[in-house]
């Protein structure tokens, strides 16, 4: 009893370590990474560190932030996480306009296209809208209370995103499930409406995208999980469109022996034609890149573009509509080794836009520390030093991919244990007495 | 199946008392039961297979959620010979037994009883990966577990945000039928449905006409039960109706 009781502590430590997330303002003005309490932003045009300010009358984040997202316009910006605050910011100045308290830890965040609305979403899979007014003046609005939307039944909630058109909300979760809710005209009044269900993916979902029929203008959906698959769905109507399977390229086969469930598609993005997908992977250090055909409605594996010389295997990716580079965070807020602060590596990827597709591969390649936009004070801010130990990549890469397993694989007890564990139910004495 | 100790030997029925099983279950706990990823991965021919010879596009048009030792089903089968129905129950062995008792009933009334199946599911996670949008046109919730405990309600079966993902699986005008012996949830799912958008309740005329709403309390296990101790019932029956 004891034994399992150690054992049960044990996880709940290591789910507790939060993996680094990067998001990058839309015209690429700013760029910000979350590891654990901390929020880094970077301001690109001046090339400086950004000081945030909070008047909200409430602490900054005292636990690990889970969620970072710029609005479609840049002017906003929301980071949330395990202390339960949503706190929204104003790119500008850097202000926190107003944090919103939610009852449990948020796994999720995203800002209404036209930046009305903050929606979060909880642990146990409920998710709030609260309507941000005046965000556009510089005041501070106070602090509200968010209202439940929509739930899914007790499910983390892994991925949350409106639709580009503004007439959806999205949400991914770990029961394999995405959900598309039509985002009502006045959302205190719920969500009921559903519009689809994308099913299709065996294991939890990690990450959504979109991108655009550039002929069409019609939108579709990406989705990434732990099924090592990235599927490309019209999410109008809930159709799988293709599914493109990440571990059967060959090209992740130098590595020997590694089983599926290593390789978990744990982000993704997308230019906005599509023509290019970036898709961060768990045991791979460095990036694939997809590419999708959206005529033809096909998902391929382009290439691989390695990170030479380190265990790099980002976390997290970013990129602005408006730039060709890819911005990748690799960290965890905690790590058992001697390494008491957290821990973020940033790289760039260069050649990330549309036209690079077929004609010039060799163009997409990450950038070397020196030649980053911002150099040397640019990872001074994000990554707190311009220096990482490699010991210490590998111990994040470890502690992340175990974290993840914990929170969101489900745990499979042999069956004897399973009826072992039923032994004392009144059901089972039946059967006995006969 | 005649040499089966658990069957009554005459009917070749189950027998209840070697299908106990404990009368609640948690619905927030992880699944380790199959489950089919989308509508279209659902094994008809596994439910239905003289259905299916006849006509494999046949869709499931009712479901009665937690349909418990499947009473509603037998009585429902043969008035609407039509319609595929099926019972969703969480209990393995109460789902054990309404699986022998529809095969028994199969055997014994050649031609019948062959429109209704039941599954081990978590209907309150996976409706979704059972039926399509729109597909269902009634759906059973009969003496759901009442969960008092207001830290509880959120595992009661009828709730504000399930009832979004069952107007989701039925069809406009498909009718969502409720009754407990617990007043105080007759309320509360009264009330869920009420303020739901989605849904409008029958008026009396409507119920009266409805051949299925007497069945609810007459058919049930737990309905019989309720009579016996002279009990009261409190129903409430709702269709889908389209948003503005």
């Amino acid at each position: 009893m004891e034994e399992t009781n150690m054992d049960d502590c044990e996880h709940n430590r290591e789910s507790e370590v939060a993996p680094a997330l990067i998001a990058v303002h839309p015209t690429q003005k700013s760029v910000a990474v979350a590891v654990g309490s901390n929020l880094r932003v970077f301001n690109l045009q001046e090339g400086c560190s950004v000081s945030l300010v909070d008047n909200s009358g409430v602490h900054m984040h005292k636990d690990s932030i889970r969620a970072i997202q710029y609005g479609a316009e840049g002017k906003l910006f929301v980071s949330a996480g395990d202390d339960k605050l949503v706190k929204i910011w104003v790119t500008d100045s850097w202000r926190c306009i107003s944090s919103v308290s939610s009852e449990k830890r948020v796994t999720a965040v995203a800002i209404s296209n036209d930046g009305r609305f903050v929606s979060f979403a909880d642990k146990f899979g409920v998710i709030y809208a609260v309507e941000i007014e005046g965000s556009h003046e510089n005041q501070s609005v106070p602090n509200k209370k968010a209202v439940p939307i929509l739930a899914h039944y007790c499910s983390i909630i892994t991925s949350l995103e409106f639709s580009p058109d503004g007439r959806y909300i999205i949400s991914a979760d770990r029961d394999f499930k995405i959900r598309v809710s039509v985002f009502p005209e006045k959302p205190s009044d719920g969500a009921h409406e559903i519009q689809s269900f994308c099913l299709g993916h065996s294991e939890f979902v990690s990450c959504l995208a979109f991108i655009c029929n550039q002929d069409s203008q019609q939108w579709y959906l990406l989705s990434g999980g732990g099924d090592s698959t990235v599927r490309l769905w019209d999410f109008t109507c809930g159709s799988l469109l293709d599914t493109c399977h990440v571990g059967e390229t060959g090209l992740l086969q130098s590595k020997e022996g590694i089983d599926d469930r290593l390789l978990a598609v744990t982000d993704l993005c997308a230019t906005p034609w599509g023509s290019l997908i970036a898709v961060a992977i768990q045991s791979l250090a460095g990036v694939m890149l997809l590419s999708c055909n959206l005529s033809a409605k096909s998902l391929h594996v382009a290439r691989v573009v390695p990170i030479p010389g380190e265990t790099f295997i980002p976390t997290s990716l970013a990129a602005a509509s408006s730039s060709n580079q890819l911005w990748m965070v690799m960290g965890a807020s905690t790590l058992c080794t001697s390494h008491s602060a957290p821990l973020a590596c940033v790289k760039v990827l260069n050649g990330f836009c549309e036209s690079n597709q077929d004609s010039v591969e060799h163009e997409a390649r990450v950038l070397e520390d020196k030649d980053l936009p911002g150099s040397e004070q640019l990872l001074q801010t994000l990554q707190g030093s311009s220096f990482i130990e490699k010991d210490a990549l590998s111990a994040a890469a470890e502690a992340v991919k175990t974290a993840m397993c914990n929170l969101l694989i489900k745990k499979q007890y042999p069956s004897e244990n399973r009826e072992f564990r039923k032994r004392g139910r009144n059901d089972k004495r039946v059967d006995k007495k006969k | 199946m005649g040499e089966n100790h658990t069957h009554n030997k005459k009917t070749g029925l189950p027998r209840k008392r070697f299908y106990r099983a404990r009368a609640h279950s948690n619905p927030l706990s992880d699944s380790h039961f199959p489950i089919p990823i989308s509508p279209c991965e659902v094994d008809y021919s596994l439910h239905y297979p003289e259905v299916v010879k006849v006509d494999p596009c046949k869709r499931i048009e009712f479901a009665d959620v937690g349909c418990g030792f499947g009473g509603l089903l037998i009585a429902l089968a043969p008035l609407f010979p039509d319609n595929l129905m099926i019972g969703m129950e969480l209990r393995d062995k109460v789902t054990e037994y309404v699986k022998e008792r529809i095969l028994g009933l199969r055997t014994t009334n050649s031609g019948q009883y062959q429109n209704i199946s039941v599954v081990r599911t978590n209907s309150m996670k996976y409706i979704p990966n059972y039926f399509e949008k729109g597909q269902l046109k009634k759906m059973f919730f009969l003496f759901p577990d009442p969960h008092f405990k207001e830290k509880n309600h959120r595992r009661r079966v009828i709730s504000p945000f399930l009832l979004d993902e069952y107007a989701y699986v039925l069809a406009v005008g498909g009718i969502i039928y409720t009754i407990t012996d617990v007043e105080e949830l007759g309320e509360w799912m009264k009330s869920c449905l009420e303020e739901h958008p989605m849904f409008e309740a029958l008026t009396s005329e409507e119920l009266e006409a409805d051949q299925v709403v007497k069945l609810l309390s007459a058919a049930t296990e737990e309905g019989q039960k309720v009579a016996r101790n002279g009990g009261q019932t409190f129903r409430a029956v709702f269709r889908r109706i389209v948003t503005h």
